[in-house]
């Protein structure tokens, strides 16, 4: 259950931080990305699966807890 | 010398790690790679931020360095007890050079060593009676300190003294903030680690202290200048190049630093990061917690510096666009001028660089500048973050190593036979005894600035000082000269 550090970047994608695994990444793919509801499954850019719970949208940028699905290595 | 080639180098790297034991050398070829600037991530190549190999030369700090050395100590106004033996502080004292304005002893602090110097006895008994005793004495002795900060040695966290409630009660006592640092040597692989403890400790117990009080006047031009150290005056040809373009500098962090200015940092517009390795932690958290963006940039050489100033430029408004553009038309001449007189003296030149933090990055711009090229870079500590922004900045096969090991780096050198490196005191005087010009890229050797178009002056006369120094043709024996006919050296003697 790493915390994650998520902001939006100038182009308005999703910027995904673990600090403790210098993990700095766009997220491709967020499973609910609407105001009402945020969350479920994010694919990363380098294949990397995390699972948020789903809720409101929070205001980014902030930190989450998240769930590790898939590392994206075979 | 020619460049090397992909293979080259990729068989330089599998020769040096030959004589290796089995286990090291799996883990340290982790730690070599040949640059290829196409990859978007640098994980796919190399492993930085690793426990160093025991057996191994490295010239890694520890977490303490990062905190007193580099975050925490060039804050001028605050003292800064090193919490411990008394040789942590002494030997670290002053050596890296954060230039501050201020009478030392009095409202200034900076190259002064407080240290609580710690005999058998706190060991047994603990310290904390001491430290208490201490904070009182400094606040007798140095009435015009703005604050104490608390920097742990190693057996500060082996003992477990409660460094925190001393605090607590001195900060009552005293009624100025008192800051306990957990940055004991053995926490973590190397400085870095001090780093991110030392920016914890900001947040938790600086950053908050002015929260909810308005009454600092805000302007909408109020920035940050945060991880400039002020090395040989660094921050000081930054702060200028900001300040003219029309940007408010309310704090420099650290490096020339006071806490009041840390306190009023939630206040500003736009943090500007320089060193991100030591401070990306606490521009991360004031962006979360007070919504102020951040962004990286680099003043080391006129091309950098006019792509950083437009960079910050594009976040404000057209008055400080123009701002931008009529600082860097201002210093046209100027650069101009220093890369018309040193480039024909340094064209074609390669180095190879070996230091911490931001620079084995930043001075690639300033090199590439004065016509030279960089062919191996690598970092003491840094993550892979650092190396996913160096891949780009680097030419394609060029050597990347971290956390180089002293036999490494010496074979790499003989073989690549840079003309210049810049590196740490530890590695200078090695290499200048194998007559390759060296420059102490940590503190300049003793030098600069070499932030901002002054500094770049200074900069490129310093490479030049060195690298065409009369004195590296002589370091060589008469008899081991290439050019002499060994029988004819035989025969004149």
């Amino acid at each position: 259950m790493p915390s994650v550090m998520l902001k939006k970047n100038a182009e308005g994608k999703l910027i995904f931080y673990v600090p403790k695994k210098d993990l700095e990444e766009i997220a491709e793919t967020v499973e609910f990305d609407s105001p009402e509801l945020w969350g479920g499954e994010v694919l990363l850019s380098d294949g990397s699966k995390y699972y948020f719970e789903p809720q409101a949208q929070p205001d980014f940028p902030v930190t989450l807890r998240a769930k590790r699905l898939d590392s994206g290595e075979e | 010398m020619a460049a090397l080639t992909r293979e080259e180098t990729e068989a330089l790297i599998q020769e040096v790690l030959e004589v290796y034991p089995e286990a090291a050398k799996k883990d340290r070829a982790k730690h070599l790679a040949v640059n290829d600037p196409t990859l978007e991530k640098s994980n796919k190549c190399i492993t930085s931020n690793r426990k160093s190999l025991p057996g191994v030369m490295t010239v890694r700090g520890c977490a303490y360095a990062g905190s007193k050395g580099v975050v925490w100590g060039p804050i001028k106004d605050m003292i800064h007890i090193s919490h411990g033996p008394v040789g942590c502080g002494q030997y670290s004292r002053a050596g890296r050079r954060n230039y501050y304005v201020g009478t030392t002893g009095v409202n200034a602090f900076g190259t002064m060593n407080f240290t609580s110097d710690f005999q058998e006895k706190d060991i047994v008994f603990g310290g904390d009676k001491k430290l208490a005793k201490i904070m009182l004495e400094i606040e007798e002795l140095f009435p015009l300190n703005k604050g104490i900060s608390i920097q742990s040695e190693c057996p500060i966290g082996l003992i477990g003294d409660d460094i925190e409630a001393v605090a607590k009660k001195a900060s009552k006592a005293i009624d100025k903030p008192v800051v306990p640092v957990r940055c004991e040597g053995f926490r973590g692989v190397s400085q870095s680690l001090g780093h991110h403890i030392a920016n914890d400790a900001i947040r938790d117990w600086v950053l908050e202290n002015r929260d909810g009080d308005e009454s600092f006047p805000t302007t909408p031009y109020d920035v940050a200048v945060i991880g400039d150290y002020n090395i040989g005056g660094d921050a000081w040809s930054s702060r200028t190049l900001l300040e003219e373009m029309g940007l408010r500098v309310v704090a420099q962090w650290s490096g020339d630093g006071t806490i009041a200015e840390m306190e009023k940092t939630p206040k500003v517009k736009l943090n500007l990061i320089h060193c991100y390795r030591s401070m990306n932690y606490i521009a991360r958290h004031m962006e979360e917690k007070y919504k102020i963006p951040w962004i990286e940039y680099n003043f080391f050489g006129p091309t950098k510096i006019a792509e950083s100033l437009r960079k910050i430029a594009a976040l404000f408004d057209e008055t400080i666009q123009a701002g931008a553009e009529r600082v860097i038309e201002r210093y046209k001449a100027e650069y101009e001028a220093v890369i018309a007189k040193y480039k024909p003296r340094l064209q074609g030149k390669r180095v190879m660089l070996y230091v911490g933090g931001l620079r084995p990055r930043h001075v690639i711009g300033a090199y590439e500048d004065l016509g030279m090229e960089v062919v191996g870079t690598g970092y003491e500590f840094g993550h892979n973050d650092d190396y996913d922004r160096t891949i780009k900045e680097m030419g394609n096969a060029t050597l990347i190593y971290d956390d180089v090991t002293g036999y490494e780096f010496e074979e790499f050198v003989k073989r690549v036979k840079p003309d210049l490196i810049g590196s740490g005191i530890k590695e200078k005087y090695i290499f200048q005894k194998m007559g390759i010009p060296f420059r102490q890229m940590h503190s300049w050797d003793y030098s600069g600035p070499y932030h901002g178009y002054d500094g770049f002056a200074i900069f490129a006369r310093d490479m030049d000082m060195t690298l065409n120094n009369p004195c590296w043709k002589q370091v060589q024996v008469p008899w081991k000269k290439a050019d002499n006919d060994p029988i004819a050296v035989a025969a004149s003697a």
